[in-house]
C-alpha cells in the first residue's frame, strides 16, 4: 500500500505507540482476558517487526544507503527528520525482532509473575517501551532522542518494578535505575542544550555542519562541555563500566520476559546512540583524536570485559550471573566502536546483533526455569538437563556463543574485534578479549557441568519441559545465533557497510 | 568591580542553574530517605529548566508574536527571544513531572512492601532476609 510505503519510518514508532494505548482500551471494554491482552501485543509487535523489515529493504534498495523521512512534510533542519541508514536499520532489526520474539515468549511467562487484572496495562507499557527504543534509533533529531529516551526509560522502570510480585527487591532495583537513569538523561539533555546554544539547531546532520562552521570548534570549550555531558550521560544509559551499578539488580529482579527484552535491546540502543553522537555530530576525528575519547572508552571497555566477568563467576543467581556477563559484552561493543577502524566497528555492530540473539535466548531459558521451579539459583540447575532437555540445550548453545566458540555467532564478532585490535596496533586489547572469553568459560563451564553431568539431588522438584510458546521463542533466537554464526555474510555485510558509512559521515 | 564578581553578576542565572543542580545532586547522593532522594532529583531537573530558559533569552528581547495595539495587531520590531529553547523545556518539564510521578509511585510501593522509606532500615530488613546478597 502506498500509504504504508511512503510513511514507513514513522509508522514503526506510531504502530506500537498507538497499539499500547489501544491495549488499555481493549482491557477496559472486554475486561481482563489473558489471551486477548497477549494476542493484541503479539499482533502489534509482529506488525512492527514487518514494518522494520520493509524499512530495511528500502534502505538496501536506496542508492545512497539511507532513507530520510520528514515528519509532517516539514523538511529538516526545521522539521523533525527520521533518517534510516545501514547502522540504525540494523539496530531497528534487533529491537523489533527481539520485541516480537519476547512477546511470543510472554504468553505463559508473564501471567505467572503478574496478577491477571494488570495484564492489559502491562502489555500497554511493554509496547510503549518498544516504541521508545525504536524511536531513539530511527530519529535524526537530538531533542527527539531525549523525549523517546525518556519514554523508553520510564516504561522500563515500570516494567522492572512489576517484578515485585515475585520479589519485592524489584522495587528497589527499579528506583535505583530511575535515579541513575534520570540523571543520565539530564546530562544528555544538558549536552544537547550546549550544542543548541552553539549551532541553533537540533538536527544531527545540521548540528555537525554548524560545529564545523564555527571557527576552530576543536578548541571551543562549550563543545568540550557538551561532549563530556553527552558521553557521561550515554555511558550511564548503556551501563558502561564503571557507571553500571543499576543494571545487575534491575535485570535480576525484573519479570523474565522483561529481562530478556531489556537485556537484548535497551543497552544496545544506548551504545548505538553514543556512537551516533560521537561519529555523526562531533565527528570521530574530534572525539578520538583531538579529545582523548578513544583512550577513555578503551580503558572503560577493557575494564568492563575483565571486572564484571570476574564478578559473574561468583554469582549464585543465574539471572544475576548473566546480567554481569552482559556488562562484559557491552565492553566488547564499546571497544569495537572506539577502535574506529572498519574491522573493529564491524565486530561491534555484528556483536550487537549476535549478543542480542544469544543473551535474549539464554535469559528466556532461565525464565523457563523460573516458570517451572520458581527461582533460578545455580543449585537449581543441577541435573536439570535430564528434566528440561530442550530448555537447557538452548541455554548451553547460548553459553557456547558467549564464550565465542567457533560455529557460533559469538565467534564471528570476536574474530572481527580481534582483527580490529590488531589493525589499530593495540596488542594489550587482544589479550583482554581473550581473557574475557576465558572468564566466560569459567562462569559458564561450572553451570554446564552441573546441568548435564551431575544427577539431580534427592528431593529435587519434579519438573517438566517449558510450554511450547516459550520453547519456540527461545529456540528462534538461539537458532538465529547459530545460523548467523555459520552464514555470517548477511550480518557482516550489513555491519561492514554501516561501519564504513559511519566512518565517512564524521569526516 | 572585581572581574570574577562581575562575571557572576552578569550570568547570575547560569550560576543559579549550576547551584540548583548541585544541591539536587547532593540530595540524591547523600540522603538516605527515598522521598528526599526523589526531591533531589526534582531539584536537579529544575536547574536544567533554568539553563534552557536562560539560553533563549537576550537583552531587551520580546516574544516573537504580533502585539495588539488598540484594535490592530502589529508586528513588534524585536529583538526576539529564541522561543525554541522555551518550547523544548516545556516538553522536558512534562517529562520531569512524569519521572517524579513514577518515582513517587515506586516509593509508595516500597512503603507498602517494607513499611519504611529509610534506605538503612530497608537494608537491614533485606540483610536479615537474604544474608550475603547485595541489596539490589
Amino acid at each position: 500500500m502506498p500509504f504504508i510505503d511512503n510513511n514507513l519510518p514513522v509508522l514503526l514508532v506510531i504502530v506500537p505507540l498507538l497499539g499500547g494505548l489501544l491495549s488499555v482500551v481493549l482491557g477496559t471494554i472486554f475486561g481482563s482476558k489473558r489471551d486477548l491482552a497477549w494476542g493484541w501485543a503479539l499482533l502489534v509487535s509482529w506488525a512492527t517487526f514487518a514494518l522494520v523489515i520493509e524499512t530495511l529493504l528500502d534502505v538496501v534498495a536506496s542508492p545512497h544507503g539511507s532513507v530520510v523521512y520528514n515528519l509532517g512534510s516539514w523538511p529538516g533542519p526545521w522539521g523533525i527528520e527520521y533518517v534510516v541508514d545501514y547502522l540504525n536499520a540494523f539496530v531497528l532489526l534487533v529491537v523489533a525482532g527481539i520485541g516480537a520474539a519476547t512477546t511470543l515468549y510472554a504468553r505463559h511467562s508473564i501471567p505467572s509473575e503478574i496478577p491477571g487484572d494488570r495484564l492489559h496495562v502491562f502489555y500497554a507499557v511493554w509496547l510503549l517501551a518498544i516504541a521508545g527504543l525504536l524511536g531513539i534509533t530511527v530519529t535524526g533529531d537530538t531533542f527527539n532522542v531525549y523525549v523517546l529516551l525518556e519514554i523508553s526509560s520510564l516504561t522500563s522502570y515500570a516494567l522492572i518494578a512489576m517484578g515485585k510480585h515475585r520479589d519485592r527487591r524489584a522495587l528497589l532495583a527499579a528506583l535505583r535505575y530511575l535515579i541513575i537513569g534520570s540523571i543520565g538523561a539530564s546530562f544528555i539533555l544538558l549536552g544537547i542544550g550546549y550544542l543548541l546554544m552553539l549551532t541553533g539547531t537540533l538536527n544531527m546532520a545540521d548540528m555537525h555542519a554548524g560545529l564545523v562552521a564555527l571557527d576552530n570548534y576543536k578548541e571551543n570549550r562549550t563543545v568540550l562541555v557538551a561532549f563530556a555531558f553527552l558521553l557521561t550521560g550515554l555511558s550511564m544509559k548503556m551501563a558502561l563500566f564503571p557507571l553500571h551499578m543499576w543494571l545487575p539488580g534491575a535485570y535480576t529482579h525484573a519479570p523474565s520476559a522483561v529481562t530478556a527484552f531489556l537485556a537484548s535491546t535497551a543497552t544496545k540502543v544506548g551504545v548505538y546512540m553514543a556512537f551516533r553522537f560521537m561519529f555523526t555530530i562531533f565527528g570521530h576525528e574530534y572525539s578520538f583524536d583531538v579529545l582523548p575519547g578513544q583512550k577513555v572508552l578503551l580503558i572503560c571497555a577493557a575494564s568492563a570485559v575483565i571486572i564484571p566477568n570476574m564478578t559473574a563467576i561468583r554469582q549464585t543467581d543465574v539471572k544475576r550471573l548473566l546480567a554481569f556477563s552482559s556488562l562484559g559484552q557491552i565492553g566488547y561493543m564499546v571497544m569495537g566502536f572506539a577502535l574506529a577502524n572498519e574491522a573493529g566497528m564491524t565486530g561491534a555492530i555484528v556483536h550487537l546483533f549476535n549478543h542480542a540473539a544469544m543473551k535474549g535466548g539464554m535469559f528466556m531459558a532461565v525464565g523457563a526455569v523460573i516458570y517451572r521451579i520458581g527461582r533460578a539459583h545455580t543449585a537449581d540447575f543441577t541435573g536439570l538437563g535430564k528434566r528440561m532437555p530442550w530448555t537447557m540445550a538452548a541455554f548451553s548453545v547460548g553459553g557456547f556463543g558467549l564464550v565465542g566458540f567457533p560455529l557460533t555467532a559469538g565467534f564471528i564478532s570476536k574474530w572481527y574485534l580481534l582483527q580490529g585490535c590488531v589493525q589499530a596496533g593495540y596488542w594489550p586489547l587482544v589479550i583482554v578479549v581473550l581473557m574475557g572469553s576465558l572468564l566466560a568459560v569459567m562462569y559458564f563451564w561450572k553451570l554446564f557441568e552441573q546441568i548435564w553431568f551431575t544427577d539431580a539431588p534427592e528431593g529435587a522438584p519434579e519438573v517438566s519441559e517449558a510450554p511450547p510458546t516459550m520453547l519456540i521463542a527461545t529456540w528462534s533466537l538461539i537458532l538465529t545465533s547459530i545460523y548467523f554464526g555459520v552464514h555470517a555474510s548477511f550480518t557482516v555485510g550489513m555491519a561492514g557497510k554501516a561501519a564504513s558509512f559511519l566512518l565517512e559521515a564524521g569526516q | 568591580m572585581n572581574p570574577f564578581l562581575a562575571n557572576i553578576a552578569d550570568h547570575y542565572n547560569y550560576w543559579i542553574y549550576i547551584a540548583l543542580m548541585m544541591i539536587g545532586f547532593y540530595g540524591v547522593i547523600a540522603k538516605r530517605n527515598l522521598i528526599k532522594q526523589a526531591l533531589g532529583l526534582g531539584l536537579f531537573s529544575t536547574g536544567l529548566f533554568l539553563f534552557y530558559i536562560s539560553m533563549g533569552v537576550i537583552d531587551n528581547g520580546t516574544a516573537p508574536v504580533w502585539t495588539l495595539i488598540g484594535h490592530t495587531a502589529e508586528k513588534n520590531n524585536g529583538p526576539y527571544d529564541n522561543p525554541l529553547s522555551h518550547v523544548l523545556i516545556l516538553t522536558a518539564i512534562v517529562v520531569s513531572v512524569s519521572t517524579m510521578a513514577v518515582a513517587l509511585a515506586l516509593i509508595v510501593n516500597i512503603k507498602r512492601a517494607y513499611g519504611t522509606i529509610e534506605e538503612d532500615e530497608i537494608r537491614a530488613i533485606e540483610d536479615a532476609e537474604h544474608p550475603g546478597e547485595e541489596l539490589v
